[in-house]
Parts: structure tokens; sequence; C-alpha cells
């Protein structure tokens, strides 16, 4: 992919990072902050909110209308895990001291300002994610920094706050709701937008991360740590992208937004150079039923057999455009189907430019053409198949959209896909309805919470650095560019969780050196998913395959997957015991008898060459020189 | 530019005011003025800033400069307006409005406190309502947190649902405070007969500003009540349950509030409760036949008038029984004695009451357990209650049967009438059959 001159761009990232804290208690009551198994004994509740007009918040459009409309939520209550405070049934208990000092010795870490007097403030949320219909939260600090190479970056706000409900399940006209992650504390720390490139926001971003980790207090693992980002460009717009859920993600998503950007941009142009007009698009549907039912497709026909209708919209000088792509796989048309999606709760849309296509073929396409009175070449339509109340709302998005691609880029909050893309999730929400907590009283900051923050200041990278060079016996160059690697967390998760039974410089080496050289050797080593690592790593530790075999079990394993078992491959690597070296050891001994005595001391390395060619990746190979000098010695003795 | 001045005060800064904050780190602010809370220190000045956020920043840390003046007006109260709509249904509705939680909605730039429901509030919570009501007419009488409710205020509400009965209503809805709603309903039960529709006292536990209020489901129960009801009553409809799924509709005088905070906290207590309603679908079920009709015309039979001469003592051991001859100095009338089990109290208080019922007090027993009934005729100390001329409230919750004792004191003048009427079913506020599901079933594992 082309580099952007990210500078002549006027590229401006600000970084938002949800972490939870892990305390004894949440954030307004005494519950633990675990999440509940499948097997937890649960009742359901089930509740409506109230959406009254002006409270849009943080919610897609199709849920606002069901939520309007009387959606059903139904909370899943496991036992143990949530209470009369998250049921909204009990008002909330003070605010969690262990969580405050938490923030603010990370607020510290970070040079921010400490507030005087804390203030919990409900911000409508009414998504259903939370049973009151709001979540509680509060700014802790302002202000304060991260130093970078590329320059300083500054921290806006530090808050404290409840993590929302955690949603099971959604379907026509209720969604599903857990309690047990509800009241959960988390940490938000908001920067500046003064981050000036995707690797500059990697490096903060990573920065603020470790920050949080050396604590102690954060928790690790899947869904504990939502990373969001703000991207705008010069003449571009500030877009919102919501859970970039892993680090190395960051730099991908903000190239992939700038180049979204840049080429809503180019597409803006070219629909004033074709001469289109905003009066020209209209929010007028057609059916076209009983021409596409003639199609192939099997699906079109189900959905027109289910009752459903072909409603279609007409693009007038669009042909081209909507095959355009604004991000990898990702097209013009794309964005327009999020759009319907998300208004329409309809499950996407099909356009002229993908056709013939989709059992469509070329001539149903053309009596599209002429139906709609549109010429072929020149403009477009979409159409979408579902009811036509649904229909309706779904394509006047489009419409909008179209119209708005005229005037430049929508300010939009996105959310971040797997690859480094990201799709349409809801416009952009004015500021939050926001009012006092006021069944939480203020807190002051005084010298008890101040005393209870000292505990938890993380120590500095130097003092890890230190840590990973003295205690955990790495050499000081891995150590050195294992603390400025995302590569990190990872490490010191399995060194806290296998560091009795491995030996971190292995954990290290494995994690900077083996993957990263199979990396460059093409090995995909994506696939290679943590509890393998740990299943490799543990077999070394136990004595069961030597730390050589790593680079080639974990070789075999990516290039064989998803067929490859990593317990089957550790097998076939499985160690010889001593007694088995020594067995191997003798006969080549006793075997080449006289070429040894012939070559006396240099005899070792001839020894060596032949039984490692025998034993290599099974065993380690100082055991095998130990053996081997014991042997020769006897021998010689 | 402000700063500190010997004693810490800031003279000219005012709630309201839009002002510029240098913190001694350097940081600056900018936001508007909030006013004090209760809970805050003296020190603290609250800022509002613009991303909706409040902070707390210490006067001693800060230097102050104030930019202008904000366009908000802090903490102002809002009288509610009386009006009235029509609509094209056939029900008659009054709806009035005494104050409580489900009154009060709180502004989000400021914090001053709304009264929530006017006509335009009720349409949004009950989309049907032009529906179903030929007028409804809201007015509000007070504005009152329900603990702070007396039998005075009782008096005013008794007249004044009976005139809007008087001019042709069907139904009466009030908005209450829950925490004394009960004996409010039983005030209004005792005082206004022959109703030709249900009175219905409503509230909520969540206020209405926020999105998970429990008004929403509980106001459109009562106008499906309202509406469909075969009763002349006066009821509580709050929750039946946790989940926003039915609303029950109460007996006034068998009701109670048993919890601090839950939604379905009202349950009625030695009856079942009169209907149950769903408002997703309008289904109103009755479920105890034994209710008081409607009554056919208009004459509503008024007696408005409560004393506020009663006393509710709640017995414990050791008490010392003089409390009650002091009560009886002080002036008190009647006195009921939240007793013990069956409706026992210290046997060392009995000559006491005795002294204090020859002097003319009414003193009746009721019992502290809430469920079952008082019977004095079981063990020794309930004999010589009896005998000491104590009158038995038998089934009727202590609350209840203060509330009884205060509106007999009030409108009858002859004592022993008064006592023959304590212990007369007046409003079915007493039953003589308990069927084995009144008690309820808590969670035993």
């Amino acid at each position: 992919m082309v580099e952007f001159n990210y500078e002549e761009l006027g590229l401006r990232v600000g970084l938002e990072i949800h972490q939870q804290l892990d305390t004894k208690h949440k954030l307004f009551c005494d519950c633990p902050t675990r999440l509940a198994s499948p097997s937890t004994p649960t009742i359901e509740v089930i509740r409506y909110l109230r959406a009254t007009k002006s409270e849009i918040g943080e919610i897609d459009p199709a849920a606002l209308y069901e939520m309007q409309r009387g959606r059903k939520i139904i909370y899943q209550v496991p036992q143990g895990h949530a209470c009369l405070v998250e049921l909204d049934e009990e008002p909330p208990h003070e605010l969690n001291r262990e969580a405050l000092a938490i923030a603010i010795a990370i607020a510290k870490a970070l040079h921010s300002t400490i507030l005087d007097e804390i203030h919990v403030m409900r911000k409508i949320v009414i998504d259903g994610s939370n049973p009151t219909g709001f979540q509680r939260t509060a700014i802790v600090a302002i202000g304060g920094y991260v130093d970078d190479e590329e320059g300083r970056v500054g921290i806006q706000t530090i808050c404290v706050e409840e993590d929302a409900a955690r949603k099971v399940d959604e379907g026509p006209g209720y969604v599903k709701y857990n309690l047990d992650r509800l009241g959960i504390p988390l940490i938000e720390i908001a920067t500046s937008p003064d981050i000036k490139s995707p690797d500059q926001a990697l490096r903060v971003a990573f920065k603020i991360g470790l920050i949080m980790r050396l604590t102690g207090k954060v928790k690790r693992g899947i869904g504990t740590i939502r990373q969001d980002l703000n991207v705008s460009i010069k003449n571009g717009v500030k877009t919102e992208i919501k859970g970039v859920s892993k680090l190395e993600l960051i730099p991908k998503v903000i190239k992939y937004e700038v180049m979204r950007q840049l080429k809503l941009l180019e597409i803006r142009d070219e629909l004033r150079r074709r001469g289109l007009r905003e009066e020209e698009l209209s929010y007028g549907i057609y059916d076209i039923t009983e021409i596409v039912r003639r199609s192939r497709s099997k699906l079109i026909r189900k959905l027109i057999e289910r009752g459903n209708r072909v409603y279609a919209v007409k693009l007038p000088k669009l042909s081209g455009i909507l095959k355009i792509e604004v991000q990898p796989n990702r097209r013009f048309g794309t964005e327009l189907s999020d759009y319907a999606k998300a208004w329409g709760g309809v499950g996407g849309l099909i356009h002229s430019d993908e056709l013939p296509g989709y059992g469509i073929d070329e001539k149903i396409t053309d009596e599209i053409y002429e139906y709609l009175n549109l010429e072929k070449g020149r403009d477009a339509f979409a159409f979408v198949i579902s009811e036509k109340d649904r229909a309706q709302r779904a394509l006047q998005a489009v419409i909008d959209r179209v119209r708005y691609a005229l005037k430049g880029i929508p300010r939009e909050t996105r959310g971040a896909n797997p690859d480094g893309t990201t799709r349409y999730l809801r416009p952009q929400p004015g500021a939050a309805r926001m009012y006092p907590e006021t069944d939480v009283p203020p807190i002051k900051v005084d010298e008890s919470i101040l005393r209870e923050a000292s505990k938890y200041i993380p120590k500095t990278p130097d003092k890890l650095l230190k840590e990973l060079v003295e205690v955990h016996k790495l050499s000081k160059d891995l150590a050195f560019n294992l603390i400025k690697d995302p590569m990190l967390h990872l490490y010191l998760d399995l060194v806290s969780e296998l560091g009795n039974d491995v030996p971190p410089k292995i954990i290290a080496s494995t994690l900077m050196i083996h993957m990263k050289s199979l990396k460059s050797e093409g090995v995909n080593v994506d696939v290679i998913d943590v509890d393998t690592l740990k299943k490799v790593l543990l077999a070394v530790g136990k004595g069961e395959v030597a730390k050589e075999a790593i680079p080639e079990i974990l070789a075999e394993y990516a290039r064989g997957y998803p067929k490859t078992v990593i317990d089957e491959i550790i097998s076939k690597f499985k160690g010889l015991s001593r007694d088995e070296v020594v067995k191997i050891v003798r006969k080549i001994i006793e075997d080449n008898k006289d070429e040894i005595i012939k070559r006396g001391v240099k005899a070792f390395n001839f020894v060596m060459g032949k039984v490692m060619s025998i034993v290599r990746g099974k065993v380690d190979g100082k055991l095998v020189a130990e053996i081997v000098k014991n042997e020769l010695n006897r021998l010689m003795s | 530019m402000l700063s500190l001045d010997s004693k810490g005060k800031y003279e000219d800064i005012k709630e309201g005011d839009f002002v510029r904050v240098k913190l001694r780190s350097g940081e600056v602010l900018e936001g508007i003025v909030m006013p004090a809370t209760e809970f805050s220190s003296e020190d603290i000045i609250i800022i509002k800033l613009s991303n909706g956020y409040n902070v707390g920043i210490s006067k001693r840390n800060a230097e102050i400069e104030v930019l202008g003046k904000s366009k908000i007006s802090i903490g102002k109260e809002y009288p509610m307006e009386r009006t009235r709509i029509e609509g094209k249904g056939s029900l008659r509705l009054a709806f009035i409005s005494t104050g409580g939680t489900i009154m009060s909605k709180v502004e989000y730039e400021t914090g001053a406190v709304r009264p929530a429901i006017n006509v335009a509030e009720l349409i949004d919570m009950v989309p049907n309502l032009l529906d179903i009501v030929s007028y409804v007419e809201v007015e509000e009488v007070f504005r009152l947190l329900s603990e702070n409710m007396t039998p005075k205020h009782w008096e005013e509400i008794a007249k004044i649902v009976a005139a809007k009965f008087m001019k042709g209503a069907d139904s009466v809805i009030i908005a209450h405070g829950t925490d004394t709603m009960s004996y409010t309903a039983a005030a209004l039960a005792f005082a206004i007969r022959n109703l030709p529709g249900p009175v219905i006292l409503v509230g909520s536990q969540r206020s209405s500003d926020r999105p998970s209020t429990d008004a929403v489901m509980n106001l459109r129960g009562s106008i499906i009540t309202a509406s469909k009801a075969p009763f002349g009553e006066v009821t509580i409809c709050m929750h039946g349950h946790t989940s926003d799924t039915y609303v029950l509709v109460h007996r006034g005088v068998r009701v109670r509030k048993m919890h601090s905070s839950r939604r379905d906290a009202f349950q009625s207590i030695n009856d079942i409760p009169l209907a149950k309603v769903v408002p997703t679908t309008g289904d109103f079920i009755l479920l105890n036949n034994d209710y008081i009709p409607r009554s056919r015309g208009r004459d509503v039979k008024l007696k408005p008038r409560f004393s506020d001469k009663v006393f509710l003592l709640k017995a414990f051991p050791g008490i010392d029984c003089t409390i009650i001859e002091y009560l009886a100095s002080m002036g008190y009338k009647g006195i009921v004695i939240e007793g013990t089990g069956l409706g026992h109290i210290r046997e060392d208080c009995i000559p006491v009451i005795e002294r204090v019922i020859d002097k003319g007090v009414i003193i009746v027993m009721a019992t502290q357990t809430l469920f079952g009934r008082v019977n004095m005729k079981v063990y020794t100390t309930g004999r010589k209650l009896l005998k000491a001329g104590v009158l038995s409230a038998d089934d009727m919750l202590p609350e209840v049967a203060y509330v009884k004792l205060s509106w007999l004191l009030g409108n009858v003048n002859n004592v022993d009438e008064i006592k023959r009427l304590f212990v007369s079913n007046l409003v079915k506020e007493l039953g003589s059959i308990h069927h084995e599901n009144y008690f309820p079933r808590w969670y035993h594992g």
C-alpha cells in the first residue's frame, strides 16, 4: 500500500482507551468483578426503556427506532455476579475507593492534575446496556502527557466509569444482555488529537497500556481493554472509530481511514464533474419484485416467498461510483449497504455495479434499468429485499448518504473490523445528555485517598527493564526490544502463568525471535493462538521436548493449520530420556571406537556430530554434550 | 480576575456564571458555575464543562475569572399549570398531583427540579391516551415529598377528589410519593364513599427523567384500570414484579410498601390484590371478586375530617410504659399499639393502659408481624388487655388502624360509636377468611 505523507495531509489522531480495573468489587456495589460461567444459575428480568425524542446518545439508528417502539430488553441476572444495584432496584453505593485510588495512580504516572472533588455524572445510554438507562461516569483528572519520539501527546481527561452489560443475543423486537459485566470499574484515558502518524498512535497506545498494566491492578484478557480512535485529515472530517481490539491493528485502522476519506473526496469531485445535483436524487422507491423474482438466485426467491418485496431506488449518474474501493475490499456500495442495515435493519443491499451477479443476469439487469427509466453506463440503482416499512427507512438512508457524497464526508461513528477496515455504525452524536448522579455524594480527594493511590504507582519502564535483565535473566538486547514491543503484554502474561515451569528466557526468545523469524519466512504465525503457545512452552519446561524444537513445532503447526493438532506434533518431537541418549551415545562410541581413539581429544566433536544428527531437536544440546563427555571419559580411563 | 481573599470567600461569583479557572498546575478550564450540594466541602466550587461533566475545584488551588453570565437560570422551580385536554374516548378522567418521585424531573443543565407530568408528558408516556379519554384534567394540588404529608393534607385531597367526582369524573388518578402512599389511600377510602369509579394512587420508585422509570408502566396501568375496573374503591397501582410485565391494583386499605427501593415494593397484605393489568396488551385481569362495585348515581359521600391526635406506638422488649400515660397527658385521643405476635405488649403496661382508657382514650391493638390477625383471647396477656378495654384491630395493618382511628375521631363524636365502628368492616379493611396463599414465599434454597 502506498504510504501517505501524513504531515502533508494534516493527520490528527486522538486516542481513547477504556481499561477494566482489577478491583475486588464493582464500582458502585460489592459484587465481584468476574464474569459468570455458562452454568451459573440465572434469572431473567424484562424491561422497557423510555427513549424520549431528545435523548439520542450512543445508539444506532435502527435500535433507537425499535426502542422508541417498545423494544423488549431481557436481562440475565447471574447469581453472585449482579445484585439489586445492577438491576436498578437499589440506589448505588459509594464510589469504590480502590478503583479511585488506582485511577489516581495512573493519572499521576501520566502527569495529570487530579481534581479536588470528584462528581459522578449520569450519561444517558438507551440501547439497553445499562438497566438504569445511563452510565455512571466521573472525571478524576485533567491534563497530562505522554512523551514520544515524534513529539509529546497531551492527555485531555482521565475518567472512572462503570462497564456496560454484555450483549448476548438480539432478534426482532428484543435484545438480551448479561449483567455480570455491568458495573466493573473502567478507567477511560482520552488524549488530545496530538498524534500525527499511525506509528505514533501505536507507540502512544502501547505506552499508556503499559503504564496501566504496570500498576498490576488492571484486568488482562479478551474484552478487558477497548481502544477508540478519532481520526481527521485536512479538508476531511473527524471520524470516531470504536472498538479497535488489538493494539497492532491501530496503524492499519488509521491508514485505511485516511484512505477512505481521501477516496470519498475523490468521489465527491467526480460526482460534481458528472454534474450530479442534489435535486436529482429522490426518495422514491420502486417495487421491482416481479422483475427480480425471475432471477436464478435461490436466496432471493426464498426471501420473496417469505413475503418480502424488492424495493429499488434510483441513483442517477452513479454508474461506476459504487464499485470504487474506499478501503481494501470495501466499496462505496458497501458503505451504502451499511447505511441500509443501520437505518432499516435490512440484511443488506445489492447495487447495479455488482450486476450481473447474485444470480441476476444481464437480461434482468437491463429490465430493471428500463423499468426505472435509467441509462445503463451512466446511472445506477440499488435495491433491498424486505418489508416496505424497513425498506423505506433503509433506502431513505441510502439517498441521504449519496446526497452527502456531493458535499464530502459525513460525520460518522464507525466500528473497527478485524482486518483494519471500518464500517458505519451511526451518525456522530452530539454531546451526550449528562446530569449529576445525585445518589452518590461527591468525593473529596484528600490525603487518605492519595496515600492509598501511592500503593498503586506503576513501576517505570526503566525499572521493568532492570527486572527483565536481572530477575528474568534476559539479555540486555532482548529485554530492550521486548519492552518496546506489544508482545510485552503476552510475554508478561505467559511469565506470570508459566514462570514456574518455563524459564522466562525461553518465552522471550520464542516470542521475539522464533515467531518473528517464522513470520519473515512466510509462515502464518497469526494462527498460533495463546493456548497452543502455552502447550509448546510447557512441554519444553517439563523437559518433554528440547527448546531447539520450538521453531519446527510451531512451523509445522502453522503450515498445516487448521488440520494440525498441536498435541500430536509435540509428541513427534518428544525428547529422548537420559537413558535413551546414553544408549545412543554408547552405541556410537562402540561402533566408531577406532576412529575415536585415533582422534584422541578431538573425538568429542566427532561423536557430538554423529549423536546430534540422530537426536537433534529431541534433546537439549547441553545434555548430549554432558553425556558424550562422560562416556568418552569412561572410555579413556 | 478574582482570587482568594483572606476569608476564602468569593463574593462576586454566582451560580450560572460562565468562568475561566486556572489551576495551580497550569491547566485551564472553562465552564458554568453549578449550585453547591449538601455534601460538598465549603472551599469547593463546582463547574460544568462543555463536555457535560461536573468537576469540583478547590478555590484554594485556582484563580477564577468571570467571563459572563450563562443563559441558564439555575435551580428554579416551575409550577405546573392546570390543563384540560379533550380526547376521542369515553373516560372522563381527573389527574391530580400531590408530588413525589413520579412528579420530579431533574433538568440536565442545572439540576433544577421540575414537575414532570403535564398533559404533554402524559401523552408521551401513554400514547393511546387520547383514544381512551373523553377528557383529562390535570391539576397540581401539592408538591410534597410524601413523608411530609399530614392528616390535614388528607382532608384537602379528599375534598378535591370528591369535587372531581361531583363534577362528572369517572375516575381520579392521584400522583403521590410512595413513602406514605398507603396512608393516604386508606384515608381516602374511609373519607369518600359511594365512589362511581376507582380512585387510583400512582407513584414511581425511579423518577420519570430516568429512561428506566417505572412511571410509564404504572401510569399506563392506572389508565387502563380507570377505564376497565368494575370497582369503586380507593386503590394503589404499582409494579407487581421487578420486570416491566404487569402492574397490580391493590385495595388501598390492604396494601403496604414492603421494600425501600424495589419497583414491586407494594404488596397486598392479608388479602389478594384486586386486579392485575398488563400495559403492553391492555389486559385487565380481575383477581379478587370481593370488591365494592361502582356506585350508580352521583352522590359521593364525603366525610373528610381527620384527627391529628392519634399516635402509632411500636411495642418492644423493655418499653417504658409511662410513655402511654405521657401521650394521654399530651392530649392524644387515640393510640394504636403495634404489638408483638398475636397482639401483645409487656404486661407491666396493662395497668397504665387501663387507666388511660378509663380517662377516655381509645387504645387499639394491631400486630407488628403485619401478616395474620390480632387475637387477644389466646394468651393471658391478651385476655388482660381485652379486659382493660383494648380493642382488636384484627387483621388490619397497623398503619390502616391508625388512619381509621384518626378518621373516626375526626368525624364521629360518641366514643362508644367510634369503638363500634372501629371493629366494623367499613371498606373491606377487615376480612374473616385468610387463605394459605396470603403469605408470601421467600427463597429457601
